[in-house]
C-alpha cells in the first residue's frame, strides 16, 4: 500500500487554525519529556489533552458549586443541577439533539454496554427484544468496546451475529450489504471512524438498508465527535456513543444519545436512586428519560468539564479542526511513504478519512519504534489498539498509531517522520 | 539516547536478531501458549524433562525485549534441573520488580542481567517477563504430569 501516492488530495485553503496559539491553552505542553524534549503528543486517539477551561470548569465545580444534583433543598444543589443540566444542553446542541436524549455515563464503553444490557432486558413484545430469530450486525473494524458487548449480547440472547469485512485498502466491503443486513436484522452497530485505520465509514447506505429492514443503527462516534461536525439528525442514526476524555473533556464521563421515542421504550439497565418515578417494597416505575438511565449521583464535575470542552471545540470550529487534521494527515502519509519499509494500514486516499495513521516499520517491532519515539518526546500508541480481529485480518500483531488533534502542527508531524527514520537506524545498525 | 541504550543493551539486540532455541521441537512433555493482551505479543514454549534435565524450545512474535528475553531464558535454563532453574527464575523476577535499583545477580543470570534497564520502564516489564511466566507455568504443569 505504501507505494501508492497520495491521491485525491483536496486543495485546501490556508489553515485557519493556529495550533501554536491553541497549544498555549493546554498546560501539559509546558512540560518536558524524557529529559529536555518538548512533548509531541500524537496519541489523542487514546485520550486527548485538556485545555485550561476544562481543568478550571471541573475544579470550579468542586470549589464553588459541589452538591448532589437533582436532590437537596439548598442553593448549592440548585447550582450543581443547573451546571450539570447546562452541560447536558451543550452536548445536545453539539450533536443537534434534544436535551432529554442525552444520557451521561462514565465512558463510551459504558454507554455501549448500557445499551447492550438494556436491550438484553427487553421482554417479549418490546421492540428491542432479541431472540434466535433476530440478527445483530457489526463490522470487522470495530474497537472491542463496540464489538464485545454485541458479540456477548448475541450469545446471551441467541441472536445471529454477522459483520462487514474490511477490504485491503481499509474500507468496508459493502458488496453484500443486503444479505449481511438481512431482513431479520434488529441491530446494526458500527464505528463512525476506525480508531486504527482512520477510515470514516459511509453511513448513508448502511442506515438506509438498516431502516429498510426495521433495524436500529448504533454509532460508535468516539473518533468522530471530537474531530468533525456530527449531526445525529442529519445522519439519521438511532443511537450514538462518545467519550468525554477523547473530546478534550475529563475522564469519567461519556455520552449515550438516543432518539427520544426509542429511549422511552428501552428498559433501564442500572437500577437505584433517582431513576425511579415511584417505588414500593415490591415494585417500581421509571423516571422519564434521561433520568431513567442515570441511577445514582452522576459524575457531575466531569459532565461540567465536558460541557466546557465542547464549548471550546465549538469556538474553534469542528470543520476547522477536521481540515487542520486532514492537512497534517496528508503530510504524515507523504512523509511515511518516503521511508523504505514503512507500511501504512488504512486508506491512503484522504476522502472519508480522519487523522489516525497506523503503520509498521519492517524489521523493527512497533513497541520498539514507540520506545525510540518516546526517547525523543514523541508519544504514539503501539499494539493492537483494542481491535484484535482487525489486526488478525491484516496478519499483524501490532502497529504504531499516530493520532492527530487540533494542537498538533507540521513540526510534530516532521518530528514523527524523522523519529521513525531514527528508529530504523537505531535498531537496524546496532 | 543514553537512557535508551541502557534499555536496549547490545546483548539484548543480539539475541533479538539471532535468537537461541527458537523453533518448536516436534514433541514435548508440555506446551504452553502465553500472550500479552496489552500489546498482542505471543509466545509458545515447549518444555521436556530428559532424565530430569530441562529441554526448551520456543516460538513467538513480539518486540525485541520479549523475544530476546525468551532466547536468553532458554539458554540459561536448558540443561538444568527444575530445582536449579527455580532460583534463576526468582532472581530474574526480583530484578524486574526492582525499578532500576538492582543490577542483577550475574552468577545466576549471566547475560540476562542486561535486562536490569528494563525494570525502569513499567510498560516493558511484561515484555521481559512473557517467556519467564510461560516457563513457570510449564514447570508447574510438567511436575503435575
Amino acid at each position: 500500500m505504501q507505494s501508492t501516492s497520495v491521491a485525491n488530495r483536496p486543495t485546501l485553503t490556508p489553515m485557519s487554525l493556529n495550533a501554536a496559539l491553541i497549544r498555549k491553552d493546554f498546560p501539559i505542553f509546558e512540560r518536558l519529556i524524557r529529559g529536555e524534549n518538548r512533548l509531541v503528543y500524537l496519541d489523542s486517539g487514546a485520550t486527548s489533552q485538556k485545555p485550561n477551561v476544562v481543568i478550571d470548569a471541573e475544579a470550579n465545580f468542586y470549589r464553588n458549586n459541589n452538591a448532589a444534583v437533582h436532590r437537596g433543598a439548598h442553593q448549592l444543589a440548585e447550582e450543581a443541577t443547573e451546571a450539570y443540566e447546562g452541560a447536558r444542553l451543550i452536548v445536545a446542541n453539539f450533536l443537534g439533539a434534544e436535551s432529554e436524549e442525552i444520557i451521561f455515563t462514565k465512558s463510551a464503553t459504558e454507554s455501549l454496554n448500557l445499551l447492550a444490557y438494556a436491550i438484553g432486558n427487553a421482554s417479549e413484545g418490546n421492540r428491542f427484544h432479541l431472540s434466535g430469530n433476530d440478527r445483530i450486525v457489526v463490522t470487522e473494524m470495530e474497537h472491542h468496546a463496540n464489538l464485545i458487548p454485541w458479540q456477548q449480547l448475541s450469545k446471551r440472547t441467541g441472536a445471529k451475529f454477522s459483520w462487514f469485512d474490511v477490504n485491503d485498502d481499509g474500507r468496508l466491503d459493502l458488496t453484500d450489504i443486503n444479505s449481511i443486513i438481512a431482513d431479520d436484522t434488529k441491530i446494526v452497530a458500527i464505528t463512525h471512524q476506525s480508531n486504527v485505520l482512520g477510515t470514516i465509514n459511509p453511513l448513508e447506505a448502511i442506515v438506509t438498508r438498516a431502516h429498510e429492514v426495521g433495524a436500529i443503527v448504533i454509532l460508535d462516534a468516539c473518533q468522530s465527535v471530537p474531530h468533525m461536525s456530527v449531526d445525529v439528525k442529519a445522519l439519521e442514526i438511532d443511537f450514538l456513543a462518545f467519550s468525554g476524555h477523547k473530546s478534550l473533556g475529563p475522564t469519567g464521563v461519556g455520552v449515550l444519545w438516543g432518539k427520544a421515542a426509542l429511549l422511552e421504550e428501552l428498559p433501564p439497565f442500572l437500577f437505584g436512586g433517582s431513576m425511579i418515578s415511584s417505588a414500593s417494597m415490591t415494585d417500581a416505575t421509571w423516571a422519564p428519560v434521561p433520568r431513567k438511565f442515570e441511577a445514582g449521583v452522576p459524575n457531575m464535575a466531569q459532565a461540567v468539564g465536558l460541557g466546557a470542552a465542547l464549548a471550546y471545540l465549538e469556538q474553534i470550529g469542528l470543520s476547522n479542526i477536521h481540515e487542520h487534521e486532514i492537512t497534517l494527515t496528508a503530510r504524515l502519509i507523504e512523509g511515511l511513504q518516503q521511508i523504505e519499509g514503512v507500511k501504512i494500514f488504512g486508506p491512503i486516499n484522504l476522502e472519508m478519512r480522519g487523522g489516525v495513521v497506523a503503520f509498521t516499520v519492517e524489521g523493527v517491532h512497533p513497541h520498539d519504534v514507540g520506545q525510540f519515539l518516546d526517547s525523543q518526546g514523541i508519544a504514539v500508541r503501539t499494539g493492537h489498539h483494542c481491535a484484535w480481529p482487525l489486526n488478525k485480518k491484516f496478519g499483524i500483531n501490532a502497529t504504531v498509531r499516530a493520532s492527530i488533534y487540533l494542537y498538533n502542527d507540521e513540526a510534530d508531524i516532521d518530528a514523527l517522520v524523522e523519529g521513525v527514520r531514527g528508529a530504523k537506524t537505531y535498531f537496524g545498525e546496532r | 539516547m543514553m537512557q535508551l541504550d541502557n534499555l536496549y543493551q547490545e546483548v539484548i539486540l543480539d539475541h533479538y536478531k539471532h535468537p537461541e532455541h527458537k523453533g518448536l521441537s516436534a514433541v514435548s512433555d508440555v506446551q504452553v501458549h502465553h500472550i500479552n493482551p496489552s500489546c498482542g505479543d505471543e509466545l509458545t514454549l515447549n518444555l521436556s524433562l530428559v532424565d530430569g534435565v530441562i529441554v526448551l524450545s520456543w516460538d513467538g512474535v513480539g518486540c525485541s525485549i520479549s523475544m530476546a528475553s525468551a532466547s536468553m531464558m532458554s539458554g540459561l535454563l536448558s540443561g538444568k534441573t527444575l530445582g536449579e532453574a527455580a532460583p534463576i527464575v526468582n532472581s530474574f523476577l526480583a530484578l524486574m520488580q526492582s525499578k532500576g535499583t538492582q543490577t542483577g545477580d550475574e552468577d545466576l543470570l549471566e547475560d540476562a542481567v542486561a535486562f536490569a534497564g528494563v525494570s525502569k520502564y513499567p510498560a516493558r516489564i511484561k515484555c521481559a517477563l512473557l517467556s519467564w511466566m510461560a516457563f513457570k507455568d510449564a514447570a508447574v504443569r510438567v511436575q503435575g504430569k
